[in-house]
């Protein structure tokens, strides 16, 4: 847990974030953090004492086994959930002091059943600034044609007037990604967004997120149970441990962008799968906290 | 429905009403105690301009007491299916409250407002009220809160919440109370000039079988039938109309 203090800091891009304080403070900090679900006999810890820090710009890969509180993680940034105990800092200040534009998928699709994909799509533009001030004169022009080409990126350009339960689980899962995306967030959470797609619409799909960050350089915390999406698409791949989950490997993936399906046949990636996938495998096993022998990276 | 089906219920009532006037003809039953439905037709025919007015009184106590009902119910349920504990804690009254009969309450109207008009649209009301808020009450309050997460990463307010996705998921719930409200307001305001009305259908047919006039007792009959099934159809409509999303899965709960 020494990497976050060797880590040089990122500039910042620009138009993510204006204070000059962004600059030296990460996007996001948190401290010590632990939760626990429910009271008494079916009282769950889901995290414990677990410190991340995420710098402007940087996209981090969060990996480990199932139930290891990875969704928890991303629903305290959100806030959704308060710690039960420690601190989260965005902008260097305490989490909720800063407003910062979220984009957010959802491990379910969660559409809205009322809505066409397309009005699910636009619903952040619809609620958040500054795109809510506009909404009643951008509706059918402008961010009507953001959904639509977001949604074209994604595969599923015919579907805009569909209701979401007329779309399968994995063409409701890339709408939501879609949703995630629309009003360009600061900050992206995206919980195992590519989870219930096919090997090759998923690589596709991993050059769509690729290209946008490289674009608009939002800072991403990305969920995934498949380690090569987060050596492909990642800055830095976290591995946590078994429930309670604490942060237990933190690596640089530092290979040129944009990266391509030819990376993953090289050598170097192939041997960073291998390890990552042993120290998952050992984290499994051994449990709480525990520091797998080969951590030492 | 299936076009064999639709014809299969076609025949099922041209074929009730034949049964009930061959009946009568062959047992030789008088039109003082089941007058045959060609004679009720025929009262209908007949005595329609004097049947207008009482047509026309029903459907507008009915129709005032329901919106009315309806408007106050949504406020309560909205109150009510805002939160939780607001639920959990509200519910077992409501409930009390819905299982008392309500036309019980007209005699008290009756006291407080005297006979006529005011009685019966309240009695539609009261009736109306209630399943209203039990469903609005139980969409909002069991909206799932992945939804309501959706809108929370947003920094949605509260009334942005209640708005894209609180009401919008309580409105199949909303639609299938109002078939059962305009039904029951209808009982209601009927009931209501029975005991305590000086106009209007209900009133009508107690001044008839009075008089031992039944064909024209039935006919009211009949024309109540019509209004209510009118009704029913009028909101059944509507509300396939706007929560067609819901039809696919959605077990809607009844007041
Ligand atoms: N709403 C909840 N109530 C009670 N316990 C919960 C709740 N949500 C999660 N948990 C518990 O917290 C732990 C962490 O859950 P979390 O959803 O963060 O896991 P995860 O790492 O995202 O797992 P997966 O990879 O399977 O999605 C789980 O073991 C679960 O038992
Ligand atoms: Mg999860």
């Amino acid at each position: 847990m020494t990497m976050a203090a060797e880590r040089t800091a990122i500039p910042s891009p620009p138009g993510a974030i204006a204070p000059t304080e962004s600059l030296s403070r990460p996007l996001i900090q948190i401290e010590d953090v632990s939760l626990t679900y429910g009271r008494g006999e079916r009282e769950v810890q889901a995290l414990s004492r677990t410190s991340l820090d995420v710098p402007n710009g940087d996209f981090v890969a969060l990996v480990g086994p199932s139930g290891c509180g990875k969704s928890t993680i991303l629903k305290i940034v959100a806030q959704l959930l308060s710690p039960s105990e420690g601190h989260v800092f965005v902008v260097g200040r305490e989490i909720g002091a800063v407003a910062i534009r979220i984009g957010m998928a959802f491990q379910n699709p969660t559409l809205l059943p009322w809505l066409s994909i397309r009005d699910n799509v636009m619903l952040p533009l619809k609620i958040s600034q500054p795109f809510r001030r506009d909404w009643r004169r951008k509706k059918n022009g402008e961010y009507r044609d953001r959904a639509e080409a977001l949604l074209a990126k994604v595969g599923l350009s015919g579907f805009a007037g569909h209701y979401p339960w007329q779309l399968s689980g994995g063409m409701q899962q890339r709408a939501s990604l879609c949703r995630a995306l629309v009003h360009e967030p600061t900050l992206l959470l995206l919980d195992e967004p590519f989870g219930a797609l096919d090997q090759f619409t998923r690589e596709e799909l991993w050059d769509v997120l690729q290209a946008l960050w490289m674009e608009q350089k939002p800072t991403v915390l990305l969920v995934t149970h498949d380690l090569r999406e987060s050596a492909y698409l990642a800055n830095r791949i976290v591995v946590m441990s078994a429930r309670p989950g604490r942060i237990i490997v933190d690596e640089r993936v530092d290979y040129a962008r944009p990266r391509s399906i030819e990376t993953t046949f090289r050598p170097d990636f192939v041997e960073l799968n291998h390890r990552l996938r042993s120290l998952i495998f050992e984290a499994r096993a051994a449990g709480p906290g525990a520091v797998p022998a080969g951590a030492a990276a | 429905m299936k076009n064999t089906e639709r014809f299969a219920s076609t025949a099922l009532i041209v074929g009730f009403f034949l049964v009930w006037e061959l009946a009568c003809i062959a047992f030789g039953i008088s039109e003082i105690v089941l007058p045959r439905p060609s004679q009720i037709l025929m009262t209908l025919i007949e005595r329609w301009p004097a049947l207008v007015p009482h047509t026309v009184q029903t459907l507008y106590t009915t129709l005032v007491g329901f919106a009315l009902g309806v408007g106050i119910g949504v406020v309560i349920g909205m109150i009510i299916g805002s939160s939780r504990v607001a639920y959990n804690v509200a519910f077992p009254l409501l409930v009390g409250l819905s299982s008392i009969p309500k036309v019980a309450v007209v005699p008290i109207f009756v006291l407080w407002f005297g006979a006529g008009t005011v009685p019966a649209v309240l009695t539609a009301v009261v009736i109306s009220i209630f399943p209203v808020v039990v469903n609005v009450a139980t969409g909002l309050a069991t909206t799932e809160p992945e939804l309501e997460d959706v809108l929370r990463t947003l920094r949605a307010s509260r009334t942005d919440i209640l708005f894209n996705v609180g009401l919008p998921r309580a409105m199949p719930y909303f639609f299938a109370s109002l078939k059962v409200a305009v039904t029951l307001a209808f009982v209601g305001s009927v009931i209501a000039e029975t005991v305590a009305g000086n106009r209007g259908i209900g009133n009508m047919m107690l001044i008839a079988s009075a008089n031992f006039n039944v064909p024209l007792t039935f006919a009211g009959l009949f024309i109540l039938a019509a209004m209510g099934i009118g009704l029913y159809l009028i909101f059944a409509a509507i509300e396939k109309r706007v929560t067609g999303w819901a039809n696919r899965k959605a077990e809607l709960a009844m007041g």
